[in-house]
């Protein structure tokens, strides 16, 4: 038990702790859509672009967060608007868009050196560095996240299983569309410090796609997802101060392993 | 039992008039005036690639059109209110490794309710069950849709489509993927929801399940080549103005019989 309770006398593992515990809920749930709407690179790419606008925020003077929350809405926005014809493929919007802001924002970097470490942590995570103002953010985009996931639970599962079905018995399928990609784009800002840019659409696919090995039911892979993603992401943050590793690196190199054992898990289950 | 208008004259359900729709510099629809009666059960049939999906889509309203004008009950289509129009989609347009029950399948008709929580009430518990119960799907309820068979499919499908007891149903190909006997089983049921006065529209390839099940059947490529009763309308002229190839048609006893006239060449004897 001591293990436990000795890294929680420090206020940066308290901190990190919660701030890990509660994006692991909100990209846990999101993670279900991402993976069943067939988005799963749209996570990776998203991050770019919010780095990107991170850099671009801090070379106009303004916070980390309100860069990259801007520029993040507004790829958003664009791949929707190159999707939407149906001509140009979501991957493939996702690949141009957040590509070229990323590295419009590498540009950048190279040309402002003070804002070389920032960029780093925002590269690879700083989740020992959280602060107050960053543990407010992700609590208020973590509730923001459940109240909407909640009551938008009929729309977004008709939209995603169905979307021209969904449509025509009255679901408005571009304002779900919208409001689930703005989510997207807050959860993966707000984990932006404690995964990083690199790692951090590992953990809104891998828990979903570990919840998929152990359900057939939409509902039941939602909760697992949320609890595996909270789970994970709390014994990651374990083990990086047991093993003193970066804690992005073991919360998701931990939730690749619970994927890889679910996997073993279905053919019994099947069975 | 069609339904009337106050002065007993039958009103379309559908109508279009002179509407032009396509794809890019492709028109499939041109200039395609229909009316189907409120109250019809009704088979729209033609080759592939003749335009029946793109003229239901354009009923439903997810197609665009270039011009004309398209009513449903005597609304324009992008007016009609969630729930009146009730719609049944290929399977084979399904992604049927998706993980869902049948009984959340059946729950995502019940969206234009309004009733916003994720769990059901005990109402639409009740309401899902009576239905799974009717269409025979109510021993499946909690099975993944992916271990259901093809009729199980099609009847859960049709039960999200009911759960608002729609005033018009569309169905897309409702008879492909599924076995003669649930084909049988199918056409059936819709024909008893038309005999209580729903509207009901189809597309299919099967002209036999059409000419012994369906009233009402319109010969569709690129625009409607001829309409009406199966008896009248399954000739080789219409036939062969609509598929473009030999068709024979065998009368038997009051019965129709569509086939190809000439058979494959396998070299055997």
């Amino acid at each position: 038990m001591e293990f436990l309770l000795e890294p929680l006398e420090y206020e940066f593992f308290r901190n990190a702790l919660i701030a890990a515990f509660v994006t692991g809920i909100s990209n846990g749930l999101i993670g279900v859509y991402v993976v069943l709407r067939g988005m799963s690179y749209v996570g990776h790419g998203l991050a770019h672009a919010a780095i990107g606008g991170a850099v671009i925020g801090a070379a106009l003077n303004l916070n980390f967060y309100a860069g990259a929350c801007a520029v993040g809405v507004l790829a958003t926005l664009t791949i929707n608007l190159i999707t939407k014809n149906n001509k140009i493929k979501l991957d493939a919007a996702i690949g141009i868009v957040t590509t070229a802001i990323f590295a419009f924002g590498v540009a950048m970097v190279s040309t402002m050196k003070n804002f070389r470490q920032n960029f780093e942590t925002a590269l690879f995570g700083n989740i020992l560095g959280i602060n107050d103002a960053d543990l407010m953010l992700i609590g208020v985009v973590g509730l923001i996240t459940l109240v909407v996931m909640f009551y938008s639970y009929r729309s977004l599962l008709f939209s995603t299983f169905d979307p021209e079905a969904a449509q025509i018995f009255g679901v408005k399928q571009k304002s779900v569309q919208l409001v689930f990609s703005l989510l997207l784009t807050f959860s993966i800002i707000a984990s932006l410090n404690v995964i990083g840019v690199t790692l951090v659409a590992a953990t809104l696919i891998a828990p979903a796609m570990t919840a998929r090995m152990l359900t057939d039911s939409f509902g039941a892979m939602l909760l697992y997802s949320t609890i595996i993603g909270a789970t994970s992401n709390v014994i990651g943050m374990y083990l990086s101060y047991i093993f003193n590793v970066a804690s992005g690196t073991t919360i998701v190199l931990f939730s690749a392993l619970v994927f890889v054992v679910s996997m073993m898990i279905k053919p019994l289950r099947n069975h | 039992m069609q339904e009337t208008s106050p002065f007993d004259v039958p009103y379309p359900a559908i109508s279009l008039a002179n509407v032009t729709a396509g794809y890019e510099r492709l028109d499939v629809l041109n200039d395609l005036s229909l009316a189907i009666d409120a109250g019809q059960l009704a088979g729209i049939v033609g080759p592939t690639a003749s335009g029946k999906s793109t003229l239901l889509r354009v009923i439903l309203g997810l197609h665009p059109f270039i011009s004309g004008q398209v009513h449903v009950f005597n609304e324009r289509a992008s007016n009609i209110k969630a729930g009146t129009i009730g719609y049944v989609p290929q399977l084979n347009s399904v992604d049927w490794t998706f993980p869902v029950t049948v009984e959340e399948v059946i729950m995502m008709g019940l969206n234009a309710h309004g009733r916003i929580v994720p769990w059901l009430s005990k109402n639409e518990r009740a309401i899902i069950r009576t239905l799974a119960n009717r269409l025979g799907v109510e021993d499946c309820l909690k099975h993944s849709i992916n271990d259901t068979s093809g009729g199980q499919r099609q009847r859960a499908f049709l039960a999200r489509a009911l759960i608002h007891n729609p005033r018009l149903l569309i169905l897309d190909e409702p008879t492909s993927g599924v076995d003669i006997k649930t084909q049988h089983e199918i056409l059936h049921l819709l024909n008893d929801l038309n005999r209580a006065g729903m509207t009901i529209v189809l597309t299919t390839h099967d002209l036999n399940a059409v000419a012994s099940h369906l009233p009402w059947v319109i010969c569709f490529n690129r625009g409607v080549v001829a309409q009406g009763r199966p008896a009248d309308i399954f000739t080789n002229e219409i036939m062969t103005e609509t598929y473009g190839g030999d068709i024979v048609i065998i009368k038997h006893q009051g019965h129709l019989l569509i086939a190809n006239s000439t058979p494959l060449n396998t070299g055997r004897h």
